[in-house]
């Protein structure tokens, strides 16, 4: 349930943005979640629309890339992606990968419209 | 249309202001653990047991999380440490803007070893950084032995898993062996410790536990500070 919060949250990175890129409307924002990052993508892009519909950003879409976790090999370096928790390196087979990454919750891109002109008169983004 | 990259993180309020709780404990040389577990895994009373027995001269304070009442922070009072309840109205974790508002008339300074108990709750506590040093999470044997592989994240992030009630390990269906595999499948150098707080099994390996995590971080302050 704390999908609401981390929704609100990308909103608010999206409203920073958009601030430092007067004129501009944004279409699309995409974020990276690792699959041990405990968000449920469903229950974001659910929070997501709730608190977009019938408002200016309504239009705005949420594209979510939902990663597996990467290991690395401790015995040849290779790195890997881990599924159902499989920590075999598929080159060596050793079992002795560490997980390097998977619990990740950031930002990715933004996409804008630029169709309206600068706001004449209004701050440029320092 | 136009792509721009977006960089950072999604709750980067949160981590801004869980790095700068971080700074200052680091600066005043308190070790913080974060306890994470399902409702009723025995969080106040593995609490309870450690202030117990902690020798009353220990710098010891506790704050404690959950959506309603003020029970838990009752319930520890009784040792004599200083104790908080955060009251969250409802949120279903703690973060670090509450974890800031509940230490500040706290002097760190006078502080070994701050123990937060979060909300309990295996999904959302582990999204938010407190500033914390160790995440620990807690798993009762009257709970399922997959619930490392249901709840991988909270596993994936925690030093240490303590297996709670095992006491009980007569009477319920629990394979503590599968439950030790699910763990190492998610986090494979996850420490383990089993206790029974209502035989005392246990809990002096806790107890030591934090003893030695007390050193390694202020060796580990002290390095960087040299």
């Amino acid at each position: 349930m704390h999908e609401l919060g981390i929704a609100n949250s990308i909103l608010d990175g999206v409203a920073k943005e958009i601030e430092r890129r007067p004129g501009s409307r944004p279409t699309k924002v995409g974020v990276r979640i690792g699959e041990l990052a405990g968000v449920d993508p469903d229950a974001l892009r659910f929070a997501f629309e709730a608190l977009t519909a019938e408002t200016d950003l309504a239009q705005l879409q949420l594209d979510i890339e939902f990663r597996a976790p990467q290991a690395r090999c401790r015995d040849c370096s290779r790195e890997y992606e881990i599924h159902s928790y499989e920590l075999i390196c598929p080159a060596c087979q050793s079992p002795n990968g560490q997980c390097i990454s998977g619990d990740e919750l950031e930002f990715a891109y933004l996409e804008v419209e630029d169709n309206e002109p600068c706001a004449a008169g209004r701050k440029s983004p320092e | 249309m136009n792509r721009v990259p977006l960089e950072g993180k999604v709750l980067n309020e949160n981590a801004r202001v869980a790095a700068e709780l971080r700074e200052r404990f680091r600066a005043n040389r308190v070790l913080v653990v974060n306890l994470i577990s399902s409702p009723g895994s025995g969080k106040t009373t593995l609490l309870e047991k450690t202030l117990e027995n902690l020798p009353t001269a220990e710098h010891v304070a506790v704050l404690t999380g959950d959506l309603q009442t003020e029970n838990d922070a009752n319930r520890l009072k009784r040792y004599g440490f200083p104790v908080k309840q955060i009251v969250t109205g409802g949120t279903c974790h703690l973060d670090a803007r509450m974890i800031e508002k509940h230490i500040a008339d706290w002097d760190l300074a006078k502080l070994d070893l701050l123990i937060i108990e979060n909300v309990g709750n295996l999904v959302c506590p582990s999204s938010y950084d407190l500033g914390e040093a160790a995440k620990i999470v807690l798993l009762s044997v009257t709970e399922g032995e997959d619930k490392p592989l249901k709840y991988p994240s909270i596993f994936f992030k925690s030093e240490l898993m303590v297996l709670t009630k095992t006491d009980l390990l007569p009477y319920v269906p629990f394979d503590i062996q599968e439950a030790v595999e699910n763990a190492r499948r998610v986090h494979p150098e996850m420490e383990m410790l089993r206790v029974s707080c209502l035989t005392g099994n246990g809990l002096h390996d806790w107890l030591n536990w934090l003893e030695g995590r007390k050193r390694a971080f202020l060796a580990e302050v002290a390095e960087t500070v040299a």
